[in-house]
């Protein structure tokens, strides 16, 4: 039976590859990635076979320790928990629990992020090849790290499935997710400022870690290098209960998870609050931009599209902040337009097949258009006006507000305009509806890249003039130029926007079908 | 599953012609438009899909008579959604064409679709709208005046239903509510046709009685019902017509009378689609 599941998981990871070509390059550049990454980190550990041993302990029990804390969490935030082998799939099949643990546990080591823990594990061996001791340890640690990370990590999604399985957790982890991503550059530095000034206590911290269920298993082979077998046997204990542990938590997981499927569903609500439908006017291009909006709000995978935009003036003011120059700073409007203006390109792509009901009920693709951009509008136009004059009070260089401004919006205006053209004809590779931001998309990857670059050179060519008007400013230090850009910037802008939205609502009458044929092959 | 001499595949040039399909037809049971009715609610000429090697429709043809209830049957694969999909301007065929109360599907499709409210099968719903503003939307994106459209709501989802969830999240719903959901969108516009691809599937059987009311209702005040299903008796009982489907042909078509011949509907459709094979083999399954 663990033979069974574990060619089962074989057979599922190689069906993984029967698809299109597009789709396998794809894959192809995201294993070539992965295992980079993989022979980067296992040449690291073989190169410390010539390090100080004290050095090479520290590492090898911290990174340790940070896979299994990765194992723990990652699945969880991210969504992206493997559940090919969901054990609730198991229910009917009456597996002897005993075999179910085993063949689960031995199968999470099959696919590409078990794979790269355990021959990461493995090379651990190579680091402490010092003495006969010390391989041993290390080969018995790594087996016994690698498998508590597997374990852990399923102990996590099994106790988590019937909550993570529900709508509203999905969306909040989602969510949860962004805020160390949005803050990512000042925690990048907090902690390299933090490591430089306390390098001294890392191999302390390695040392507590080591005795904790963290790195207990990692520090073997350090600990029987050093000669230290009283510590290394304890230590050993300390793995092996943590395992044991684990898997007696898992097993009573599970029993409980086969005889209880995951209940998902809210209370029922009354009716009367149409919303948005009631705010704006009663036609198909207000209904469009009305439920575009409430997507907007209630779709993580629009906040995940936008992540960017917080993120860049923190990113401007703590730059900043380090070289005393906030010139960035007035970078952040056209930046915030050109990323709002472009994401509505994934905005067909994101209804996936719901797309039918504006075929179905033969709306005019102007409207269809229209509403999507003005949505879009709605919320980007006072953020995009709020960054491209917010900086001005910090640098204080009014002189390039008007040019500043006129650019951000005629980027906005443009980019609108170009993405209601590009998403009329060309559909995204997006997660799809539930679904984590964060998950690979199913589709082709490479077409997409392909599509956003040539629309991306596109929008450059088309903003050329306001760009040669930046220029101008910059190179006579005349603000004439600026004030030109202030008026012409919205008015092209305009224009372009107008004629894009008429272009896009033509193509997508035309080629409603195919768009929505196209859409069908991701659902 | 290719005969050369009614392949639209191989003979483009039968297609836009009325049935290239007459002699698969059964004598009797003919597809050919009835010349008794001016303009069929729906008229199918010699449809034909291929995906890739496969051709999942292989040119059908069919008069829906207004005022008919027309049940479409036919095994898994038959090319029942694919002909739906095609009629409803859903997807584009390789041949033939579709009319609407004579208004071509693909010549003039904006005003096609005003007169048809469909119900595709197999396709997502934008779930994040309570299924209040869900029908609300459906009913605003055909251009309907919103004081029209929010008594309408709140009455179809009463009639449905689904009062006590029209706040919830479409999301949240379950399979058969979503299919409820689904089919208030569809009526809102009040159509002359309605296109329902399997409006039966796991709906409970007391909300599929109310929709079977709505639906008799409708048809009995000049409407046009076409459903596809598997569910052979509730074809008899409920239609007024019936196509058999396979293999992406029209078997028989006609009257439900016409087409049963005397036997049940059940016991017709096996016979024309074959495969009903006695059931032997599996003995061990009695051995316990």
């Amino acid at each position: 039976m663990v033979a069974h599941l574990l060619s089962l998981k074989w057979r599922l990871l190689l069906n993984g590859f029967k698809r299109s070509p597009a789709q396998l390059i794809g894959m192809g550049i995201g294993l070539l990635y992965a295992l980079g990454i993989l022979v980067l980190l296992i040449g690291a550990l073989i190169a410390l076979r010539w390090a100080d041993a004290e050095i090479a302990h520290t590492v090898v029990v911290l990174g340790g320790a940070a896979a299994l804390l990765g194992w723990a969490v990652v699945p969880l935030l991210a969504s992206a928990a493997d559940m090919t082998l969901d054990p609730s799939r198991f229910t009917t099949s009456a597996i002897p629990p005993g075999q179910l643990l085993t063949g689960l546990a031995l199968a999470g080591f099959i696919g590409i992020p078990g794979l790269a823990t355990g021959l990461t594990a493995l090379a651990t061996v190579g680091t402490w090849w010092r003495s006969f001791p010390a391989v041993a340890g290390a080969l018995l640690g790594a087996i016994l790290g690698a498998l508590t990370c597997i374990v852990l990590s399923k102990v996590v999604t099994t106790a988590t499935a019937g909550l993570a399985s529900s709508r509203r957790f999905k969306d909040v982890s989602s969510l949860v997710f962004f805020i160390p991503l949005m803050l990512m550059g000042p925690i990048v530095v907090g902690i390299v400022d933090g490591v430089r000034g306390t390098a001294d206590y890392l191999p302390a911290l390695a040392r507590t870690v080591s005795w904790t269920p963290l790195g207990a298993a990692w520090s073997l082979g350090g600990d029987l290098e050093a000669g230290d077998v009283v510590s290394a046997g304890l230590k050993l204990l300390i793995a092996v209960a943590t395992v044991s542990g684990l898997l007696l938590c898992w097993h009573v997981l599970l029993q409980h998870a086969l005889v209880t499927p995951p209940y998902a569903g809210g209370s029922a609500k009354k009716g009367g609050k149409r919303g948005l439908f009631d705010v704006l006017p009663g036609t198909p291009a207000g209904a469009v931009a009305a439920r575009a909006l409430i997507y907007w709000m209630k779709d993580p995978r629009y906040a995940g599209s936008l992540v960017v935009v917080p993120l860049f003036p923190v990113i401007f003011f703590f730059s900043g902040s380090q070289s005393g120059d906030y010139g960035m700073l007035m970078l952040l409007g056209p930046l915030t337009a050109f990323v709002m203006a472009w994401s509505i390109c994934a905005d067909v792509s994101y209804d996936n097949t719901a797309f039918a009901l504006h075929l179905a009920s033969g709306v005019r693709g102007v409207d269809d258009r229209l509403g999507r951009a003005i949505a879009c509008l709605t919320i980007s136009l006072p953020l995009v006006l709020l960054f491209s004059i917010g900086p001005f009070f910090f640098t204080g260089s009014w002189v390039w507000a008007p040019n500043l401004i006129g650019l951000s919006l005629g980027t906005l205006f443009t980019g609108l305009g170009l993405s209601s053209v590009i998403s009329a004809r060309y559909n995204i590779a997006v997660p799809l509806p539930g679904d984590s931001p964060f998950k690979k998309p199913p589709g082709n990857v490479a077409q997409t890249l392909a599509v956003q670059m040539i629309g991306m050179g596109a929008l450059v060519l088309l903003l050329l003039p306001q760009l040669a008007l930046m220029g101008a400013q910059l190179f006579t230090g005349s603000i004439v130029p600026g004030w030109i850009n202030l008026g012409v910037g919205p008015l092209v802008g305009l224009a372009l926007f107008i004629g894009g939205v008429r272009l896009g609502g033509k193509w997508l009458d035309a080629r409603g079908p195919e768009m929505f044929a196209q859409l069908s092959v991701n659902r | 599953m290719t005969e050369p001499r009614h392949e639209p595949f191989s003979q483009p040039s039968h297609i836009g012609q009325s049935a290239p399909l007459e002699s698969a037809v059964e004598p009797g049971l003919s597809a050919e438009p009835h010349t008794d009715l001016p303009v069929s609610a729906l008229s199918i000429r010699g449809l034909a899909k291929r995906f890739g090697g496969k051709i999942a429709v292989d040119g059908v043809s069919l008069e829906v008579p207004v005022g008919s209830f027309y049940g479409m049957v036919g095994p898994n694969g038959a090319g029942k959604t694919t002909t739906l999909s095609m009629a409803t301007g859903l997807l584009r065929p390789d041949f033939g064409t579709a009319l609407v109360h004579g208004v071509d599907v693909w010549a003039r499709p904006l005003e096609a679709k005003k007169l048809m409210g469909v119900l595709p099968d197999g396709v997502r719903l934008f779930d994040r709208l309570t299924g209040e503003q869900l029908v609300t939307y459906a009913g605003l994106l055909r251009g309907m005046d919103r004081d029209v459209v929010r008594p309408r709501v709140t009455e179809l989802l009463a009639a449905l239903d689904l009062e006590a969830d029209a706040g919830s999240l479409v999301v949240d719903y379950s399979a058969g509510m979503t299919k409820k959901i689904a089919l208030a969108s569809a009526l809102i516009h009040a159509p002359r046709l309605l296109v329902l691809d399997e409006p039966f599937e796991s709906v409970d059987p007391v909300s599929a009685a109310n929709i079977r009311g709505i639906l008799e209702s409708y048809v009995s005040s000049g409407g046009t019902v076409i459903v596809s299903s598997h569910v052979m008796d509730l074809v008899q009982r409920m239609c007024s017509h019936v196509a058999v489907v396979a293999a992406g042909r029209v078997l028989a078509a006609g009257s439900v009378d016409e087409v049963r011949n005397g036997s049940t509907l059940e016991e017709r459709f096996v016979q024309l689609v074959g495969g009903g094979h006695r059931t032997e083999g599996l003995e061990w399954l009695r051995t316990f």
